[in-house]
Parts: C-alpha cells; structure tokens; sequence
C-alpha cells in the first residue's frame, strides 16, 4: 500500500514523502489494523523523533490520518482494517509559533 | 531572527519575533495604505491563547484576546476571518484542494510556553472536539471585574506606535538588544506602576543615545 507523510512528517523519515510499503499483518491475524500498521512505521520508517509521530498507541494528537481520502475517524481509527490497495495520508497540523 | 538569538539565548524567543513581527505586519499594511489587516488565526490559536492568558494571569491580554476585530478606532483593524475554523478543517480543506500547504515548526520554539497549551487542547479535541470552541466561548464572556486596574492605550514617545507604556515594547526591547541587556522589557511587572518597568522606561528616556538599530519613526501612521 501507499503512505504519505505531509505537513512536514517526511523530515522524520530521511525527507521522503511517499512510501510504497507492504505490511503484513501480526502472526496470527489476517488482516492488518491501523493499530499495526502504526507501530510497523514507527519501528521501520520513522528515523528521528518519534515522538513528533505517534503518542502511546495512536498518532500524536495534531496529525490527521486519511485512509483513502477519507478521515479514520469516519473508518474506525485504529481498529480500521486495511488492504493492500489502500492509500494512507498522514497530515501533521503542528507547525508555527 | 537569528541574530537576535544570539544576543538573547534561547529564551524568551517568541516575546521579541511577536512583537517585531506585529509592528512589522502594521507598519507594512500602513505603507501600503492598506484599509484592514487580516489574520490566519484559527480555532485552535483562539482557544490556545485564552488558555494561555489565564495561565499567565494576563487580564489585560485575556479580556481583548478573543475579539474578531481589533484596533478599529485605528488607521488600520485587524481582523481574524478563521477565528472558529478549526485548524484541521484548515488543513483537510488544503489537501483537498491541493493547495500550496506548506508547514514549518519554527526552530526557535521547542519549549515555548505556547506548546504546552497547544498539547494540552490537542488532547482535548480528541476527546471531545467542541471543547476548542467552547474554550472560546468561555474566553468571549470573560468580564473584568471593575476594581481591576486596567492600562490605558496611549503612543509610545519615541516611534508614535501605540503602547500602554510610555515606550512601546519594540522601542524597549531594541534598546536592550542594542545595549547587551537581553532581559530589558522581559518579565512582567507587578501593577502598572511597578519599579522595574518605571525604572526601565526612565532610563532609556533620559538618554539620547546614538544606538546601531534605531526606532524609526512612525511619522505617517496616524496611531
């Protein structure tokens, strides 16, 4: 699937912005959670300041999470499932003075 | 920016960017004889700095902080179109559209007083989100109780800006850069009529010194 990290989020990750990945779900599960994918990027694609990204199990609060153009909210949050085709926006809001 | 840093240190940073940065934003509006100022403030700065002006006890900052227009007996109101927008929507609307979004964290700002209630009210929306307009709300029918004493809107003596001291915060802060005194015009003074401001604001008014930066004068700028 594709990950896009935007509003600044790239500088975490050596300033890549787009990202074609492929996820496997946890040993014993079919299918692959936002919760999994989660803790997927941030052992694997965020090199720098973690904490800019996520916050305990959920994303930092202040950055918008679009699965499919559609805000995650609407998708479940962290308990959405995701498929291999699927389209991930990660939008930080968190800037300025 | 940077120069000043490295007079002043990493501390106090924002006090001396905002206030140049405001006359800088007024004094352009006014060379372009522009007829209103207008703001990108959002929800979420609306709510984060009532919420910081109660954390600071700034009532004079707190009663005038959720106003959507200010300054109009001035040459110049300022307005503030997104007062109840909320940044997310902000920032969905400019995905969408594919708009030029572009998001630096300032550099200068990774302890600054702001970030704490700006986490603090992240946290907030995302357990209840109208609590951002709410803390508006509440911000909006704040009222000064009466024996309050409150400062009164004068020009500063040297620059002509407006200033509730005799010499306005750029004018002061300039001085203290100019004359290795990082801290002048930094920290609150208790009352209006307090030593450490009266003492400041003496001081640089009985000297004519020649300084390196000068204030230029605010000639055109009916304020």
């Amino acid at each position: 699937m594709r990950l896009t990290l935007d509003g600044g989020l790239d500088l975490l990750c050596n300033s890549v912005k787009i990202h074609h990945v492929d996820v496997d779900p946890k040993t014993g599960e079919d299918k692959l959670s936002m919760r999994d994918l989660l803790s997927w990027i941030k052992s694997n694609l965020i090199k720098e300041r973690p904490e800019m990204f996520v916050k305990g199990d959920s994303v930092r609060p202040g950055v918008l999470v679009l699965i499919n153009d559609c805000d995650w909210e609407l998708c479940g949050s962290l308990d959405a499932v995701l498929e291999e085709k699927d389209m991930v926006v990660f939008i930080s809001t968190l800037h300025g003075g | 920016m940077d120069e000043i840093v490295k007079t002043i240190g990493l501390k106090n940073n924002c006090t001396f960017c905002g206030v140049f940065r405001r006359q800088a934003l007024d004094r352009g509006a006014a060379l372009m004889r522009a007829d209103k100022l207008v703001t990108g403030h959002n929800a979420d700065d609306m709510a984060e700095t009532v919420l910081l002006n109660i954390l600071r006890g700034d009532i004079a900052r707190l009663s005038r902080c959720t106003f959507i227009i200010t300054g109009e007996d001035g040459p110049i109101p300022r307005c503030k179109p997104f007062k109840y927008t909320y940044e997310k929507e902000i920032v969905m609307y400019a995905y969408f559209k594919k708009l030029d979004y572009f998001s630096t964290e300032c550099i200068y700002s990774p302890n600054a007083y702001r970030g704490f209630a700006r986490e603090f009210i992240k946290d907030l929306e995302r357990i209840r989100p109208q609590a951002i307009l709410d803390i508006i709300r509440s911000g909006e029918n704040f009222r000064i109780s009466t024996s309050t004493k409150m400062p009164e809107q004068g020009t500063c003596e040297r620059c002509g800006y407006i200033s509730s001291q005799k010499l306005c915060k750029a004018c002061l802060l300039l001085e203290g850069l100019n004359r290795g005194l990082p801290k002048l015009g930094i920290g609150r003074s208790r009352g209006l009529n307090s030593a450490k401001e009266d003492g400041e604001q003496r001081m640089l008014r009985s000297e004519v010194k020649g300084s390196n930066l000068q204030s230029k004068q605010c000639g055109t700028l009916d304020f």
